[in-house]
């Protein structure tokens, strides 16, 4: 009875196993196959060495520190206040930010695309700038469910009523209690949502491309269909980087739950 | 700070901070309310009242009549299909990983091994992913000449290319399993030891533990589950367009190129477009929270 369960599992596991590493395999294979005859870098030092690389994945990077930053200004405020003074709302407040998730990216960048088009009351299509704003605020609206959930969590596991009357009781403002008490305190639950954020953003391609912004993951699109070797390079760099981010999240609950337990 | 601190107030006379400032309780959520109009409840209000109007503003149902257009209703019903069949293979294999892992009774180090790579492939999805199936599968792709040298099959004689319906699915099965894994995971934790026991002793096989035990337990957030992965893959825009171009007509793809260069020769009908994507989004959700919660409450 215990033993064709077991092997069942095993080869279940070993399936599923080749089913997600070959595809990695193969792309990482196929990246070095850009010299006839013999593996090599080349396809990776091509790509690096593009002008254009360099531009988008700087403008993502730049793009994705700017959603992080906003979108935690956004939700760490918003969450503790709905914690701390409207339990009421906290139904609502989580539906909404959880929205992105059932209203496709496509039907919110279309939307965008009509409301603020350049004849419209607020043309954010309008300048370069204006629609980097644009782009932005589309990504801190797509990444608000990872960044809430995670910072929901982090108020959750700390007091939040007892240390906000301690600092109160010190004389500290709203602004002040937030910055030095409350961030601290849910540091790695930002973190966390942060580097979820950034692989999030790094690669997004359909907001980018709708909105015609120079950005990583259009880039990706573009080299995809001219060139034969470089979209695999390019592929096991955008996997480096998403698995570096779920790494390092892990590395940070890991760290935070050591030193509480300590 | 000096002046609140000149008369400091006794620990039992502290005013809970909850009545400390009554006056703007809601101005703190104002920020947020705001942005998540702008940026997102508006948009979308937006296209949904848009799809009812024609060009002058009035009101007109000619635009969800124009989604029965024939090329119109073929990218749903394909669109329909493709997340479908991505929402029950990846449903199913993810179910049986992720039972493998929590009853399979493998090593320890096996379970949070797959956890942690589900959380990182269920992201893994976009255009970089239809890169790695390309270099997998694709005419040149690494499984594809594997095949050709050592076995002799030949994968493109038997009509099968990266770039269709088959290869599409089998695309989206890389993010759909291990987000099936990591939703079904938690459930499959639930089942309590103690019913296996008990089927045991009253000479149950493994078959009625499964088929009167575990499954009537389980069958809400299973189906819940896959409902979500269908919502999931009924929106994913970048990996089809990066795979298959505009050579497959599904509805996101042809929203794409609607909103480009108005393919469909009338911006209303792309409203249109948008309001059914919600709707088929909105309701596969619907029906993920409705049986989520009928499986909290059979459980509690």
């Amino acid at each position: 009875m215990k033993q064709p369960s077991r092997l069942g599992a095993w080869i279940a596991m070993v399936v599923g196993a080749s089913y997600f590493l070959i595809p990695l395999l193969a792309t990482f294979e196929f990246s070095l196959r850009m010299r006839r005859g013999e593996y090599s870098l080349d396809a990776y030092r091509v790509v690096f060495a593009d002008p254009q690389f360099q531009a988008t994945f700087g403008y993502s990077i730049v793009m994705a520190l700017v959603t992080i930053v906003m979108g935690v200004l956004l939700v760490v405020p918003t969450a503790y206040w709905v914690h701390l003074r409207m339990p009421k709302l906290r139904p609502v407040v989580e539906f909404i930010t959880l929205l992105p998730l059932v209203i496709p990216a496509i039907v919110i960048v279309f939307g965008y695309l009509r409301m603020y088009n350049s004849s419209s009351f607020i043309p954010l299509t309008g300048s370069e700038r204006a629609t980097d704003f644009l782009l932005m605020c589309s990504y801190v609206t797509l990444s608000l469910p990872y960044m809430y959930r995670s910072v929901d969590t982090g108020l959750r596991t700390i007091d939040i009523r007892t240390l906000t009357e301690a600092a109160e009781v010190l004389g500290a403002s709203t602004p002040t209690i937030l910055l030095k008490v409350i961030f601290p305190n849910i540091a790695s639950a930002i973190l966390s949502g942060a580097f979820l954020t950034f692989a999030v953003v790094i690669g997004e391609f359909t907001m980018a491309s709708l909105l015609d912004r120079p950005a990583f993951g259009p880039y990706l699109q573009l080299i995809g269909a001219n060139r034969a070797y470089e979209p695999s390079a390019l592929a096991v760099i955008a996997f480096l980087l998403t698995w570096a981010s779920m790494g390092l999240i892990q590395v940070f609950s890991r760290n935070t739950t050591s030193r509480k337990s300590s | 700070m000096s002046s609140s601190l000149s008369a400091p107030p006794s620990p039992r006379s502290a005013p809970p901070a909850a009545a400390a400032q009554p006056a703007y309780p809601l101005l703190g959520v104002l920020p947020f309310m705001l942005f998540a109009l702008m940026f997102l409840l508006l948009p979308t209000a937006y296209l949904m009242l848009g799809a009812f109007q024609d060009a002058d503003g009035h009101f007109t149902l000619a635009n969800l009549r124009g989604l029965l257009e024939a090329n119109v209703l073929e990218a749903y019903w394909i669109s329909i299909k493709i997340s479908a069949t991505s929402a029950l293979g990846g449903g199913l294999l993810g179910f049986v990983l992720a039972w493998a892992a929590v009853m399979g009774k493998l090593p320890a180090w096996i379970r949070p091994t797959l956890m942690t790579f589900s959380g990182v492939a269920s992201n893994f999805a976009g255009v970089p992913l239809a890169f790695a199936f390309l270099s997998t599968l694709g005419r040149m792709g690494l499984v594809t000449v594997l095949l050709r040298t050592y076995f002799d099959i030949n994968l493109y004689a038997t009509g099968f290319s990266i770039l269709s319906f088959v290869g599409l699915a089998i695309t989206y099965l890389y993010f759909q399993i291990p987000l099936m894994v990591l939703i079904v995971t938690p459930a499959l934790e639930g089942l309590k030891k103690e019913w296996r026991e008990a089927c045991d002793c009253l000479g149950g096989t493994a078959y009625h533990y499964w088929r009167y035990v575990a499954l009537p337990v389980l069958w809400p957030s299973m189906v819940g589950a896959m409902l979500l992965l269908f919502a999931n893959a009924f929106g994913a825009v970048a990996t089809a367009y990066a795979l298959t171009g505009s050579s497959l007509n599904i509805v996101p793809i042809l929203l794409y190129a609607q909103i480009r260069g108005d393919v469909l020769h009338n911006p209303n009908l792309g409203y249109a477009m948008a309001l059914g994507m919600i709707v088929m989004t909105g309701l596969a959700n619907a029906g993920y929270i409705l049986l989520r919660s009928k499986s909290e409450r059979s459980r509690a």
